[in-house]
């Protein structure tokens, strides 16, 4: 009898310890005080896919947005590369700011240097980029600008990771970036 | 009419023959041709060098053309006798195409409009800077035969370094588990042999011993009121140990480490490749949540990565990442044999681990861009994770320690500079801590 209790009190630690599963949430003291009616973040909603992040109604405007009418098209490239020029003066040029998101969204591939030479290259998972002073493309603020804005060939639009007056600080980054080289 | 049906048939018999015989004069001829071109082939891949060949190519091509798959032009493997094969095109044509590609679309060359079109309008970028011995060298590099015996060879290699350690895991548990079947087999003997003896005796009327009668220790250890006191106390504070324990964990999610619809491993992302934390979660920057990166994010790489090819382990194989690729394809839409988008889209349900009670105001901007905090001090060490957990426990009490022990980053920053002469005058101190600035406040994060 004495060693059936022990049997059995080693048995509920054993399954106490065993059901302390990390891949379900513990649970909580009072629930309805830790999720309120509210919609959270990227939560469920009786909206479309079921989702509470949705795309802004159609034809909204948000504050302090400047429409860009050039397309993505190669036109369009050629048209951003002959014409367009940056509007931040030499004042609103932050080259430090400009740096570290350039380091952040541009350096992983482009290299911090500017060279193509960054980081997912030298492994060769992504291979091809090529330096900003590559004659044959010769890169203007024009031509930047509309690159992160729809991407080019592989590379992606970075429109949503950063916002215009940002990507004109990139741009101007990039620009010292190829002057550098082209010493 | 017979006649002439007859005839007719008989005519066209005879015609007959003569189209196999004349497919067989031409399939002659083809192969014939297929023979001088791959000589001619054979001699021109001798004349570039193809070790340099790679280098141009991974610098000036790869971002558009893979070798033996389509991606945002076509595929290269044996571009040069293809072309010369099915178009009729020589390398002087190649020479041109790669050094001014637009010129020759608008010049109005037939097979240049053709591929420009075929590629929806991308446009190849014009390479002026290129050498007729570079180009050669490339096409050296893309007439090589496809190297399908070195990945034989790598992954053989595999095989054999992890070969050693399941094998070991394995002979671990074979010789655990015949332990325990000899331990239970011992004490299964033992109880046997014991009763058979006591069994043997009581046959044989021997007096089996008795053991002399004592008070047992446990009566004893009752009766010494001291000793039982003692032991009250003890455990009194034990369980009172245990159940505030117990009541402080609850709510409290740190370790937990759900398990993600798409197996995305932030060693790899993070660590081996060393992407920046903010380059996925770029709203940290700017907003009140870090923000899970739509999948177009994902798409800026895994439209070129479409397969995995670093460090793997018997729990994850290459197949496995590979299938986890395939699983982001399919949630965005993406169809890679065609390099095109689909437009059937479906949202990915990640689990959320970080979780604040709706209570607490928690603000990731005020964080990272104004104080500059390290995504790790909260987050731990994401960048060895190959599945995110939890790391820190948050609650009030961890929130509370940080800013009574952080100094807030006032050097230079306009912002700061009245409040932070006033305090530190009023502590007389010169760093000034996020709990000197109001950072205990209730109202700052429950209102």
């Amino acid at each position: 009898m004495k060693s059936l209790i022990k049997i059995v009190a080693i048995a509920v630690v054993f399954v106490a310890v065993s059901c302390n599963k990390s891949t379900a949430p513990n649970y909580q003291f009072m629930p309805n005080m830790y999720e309120s009616a509210g919609y959270e973040t990227y939560g469920e909603a009786a909206f479309r896919d079921g989702v509470e992040a949705q795309l802004p109604a159609e034809g909204s405007v948000p504050r302090g947005h400047i429409p860009f009418d050039i397309d993505n098209t190669t036109e369009g490239y050629e048209l951003a590369k002959a014409s367009l020029t940056n509007p931040l003066d030499s004042t609103a040029v932050d080259l430090e700011r400009g740096k570290e998101l350039y380091n952040i969204y541009c350096g992983i591939c482009h290299g911090t240097k500017g060279d193509g030479q960054g980081n997912l290259v030298k492994r060769e998972k992504i291979l091809g980029i090529p330096s900003y002073d590559d004659a044959g493309r010769a890169i203007t603020a024009g031509s930047i600008y509309h690159t992160i804005y729809y991407g080019k060939n592989a590379m992606g639009s970075y429109a949503n990771q950063l916002n215009e007056e940002e990507r004109w600080q990139v741009v101007s980054y990039v620009l010292k970036l190829k002057a550098d080289l082209e010493k | 009419m017979k006649k002439s049906y007859q005839s007719l048939e008989v005519n066209i018999t005879n015609n007959m023959e003569k189209v196999i015989h004349r497919k067989l004069s031409a399939n002659i001829l083809r192969l014939g041709l297929m023979v001088l071109l791959a000589f001619t082939t054979s001699l021109s891949a001798q004349d570039g060098d193809p070790a340099k060949g790679k280098a141009l190519f991974n610098a000036n091509c790869a971002a558009c053309h893979k070798l033996d798959k389509k991606m945002t032009g076509p595929a290269l493997r044996n571009v040069e006798a293809r072309l010369s094969d099915e178009q009729g095109l020589d390398r002087d044509w190649l020479y041109a195409w790669i050094r001014n590609s637009a010129g020759m679309v608008k010049s109005g060359d037939s097979y240049a409009n053709k591929i420009y079109n075929e590629y929806s309008g991308a446009a190849m970028t014009a390479f002026p800077q290129l050498s007729d011995e570079d180009i050669d060298n490339i096409l050296a590099y893309t007439a090589e035969e496809k190297a399908a015996p070195a990945e034989g060879v790598a992954g053989a290699g595999a095989v054999a370094t992890q070969a050693p350690a399941t094998s070991g895991g394995i002979s671990n548990e074979i010789i655990l588990g015949a332990l325990a079947i000899l331990f239970i087999l011992l004490a299964a003997g033992l109880y046997l042999v014991n009763k058979t003896l006591r069994r043997f005796a009581e046959a044989q009327n021997i007096e089996l011993p008795e053991e002399t009668k004592r008070t047992p220790l446990w009566k004893a250890f009752v009766q010494n009121q001291f000793l039982m006191i003692v032991v009250a106390i003890f455990f009194l504070l034990a369980s009172a140990y245990y159940v505030y324990g117990y009541f402080m964990q609850v709510g409290v999610d740190q370790g937990y480490q759900p398990v993600q619809p798409i197996h995305f491993s932030h060693k790899i992302h993070a660590g081996d490749n060393g992407i920046d934390c903010k380059y996925c979660h770029s709203s940290a920057r700017v907003s009140k949540t870090s923000g899970i990166p739509s999948l177009n994010v994902c798409m800026n790489c895994h439209k070129s990565i479409y397969e995995y090819n670093g460090e793997t382990s018997p729990e994850y194989s290459k197949e496995f990442y590979d299938g986890e690729i395939q699983k982001l394809y399919a949630a965005a839409g993406w169809s890679d044999a065609d390099q095109k988008y689909t437009g059937e889209s479906q949202p990915v349900k990640w689990v959320r681990i970080h979780n604040l009670p709706d209570f607490a105001y928690f603000n990731h901007s005020q964080h990272v861009t104004v104080a500059g905090v390290e995504c790790q001090t909260c987050h731990g060490p994401v960048e060895e994770m190959e599945v995110m957990y939890q790391h820190a426990p948050l609650t009030m009490g961890w929130c509370i320690n940080c800013h009574r022990e952080t100094n807030v980053a006032v050097k230079d920053n306009a912002y700061y500079e009245k409040i932070h002469e006033e305090l530190s005058k009023k502590y007389g101190v010169e760093e000034l801590t996020a709990a000197q600035m109001g950072g205990l406040e209730c109202g700052k994060c429950h209102y």
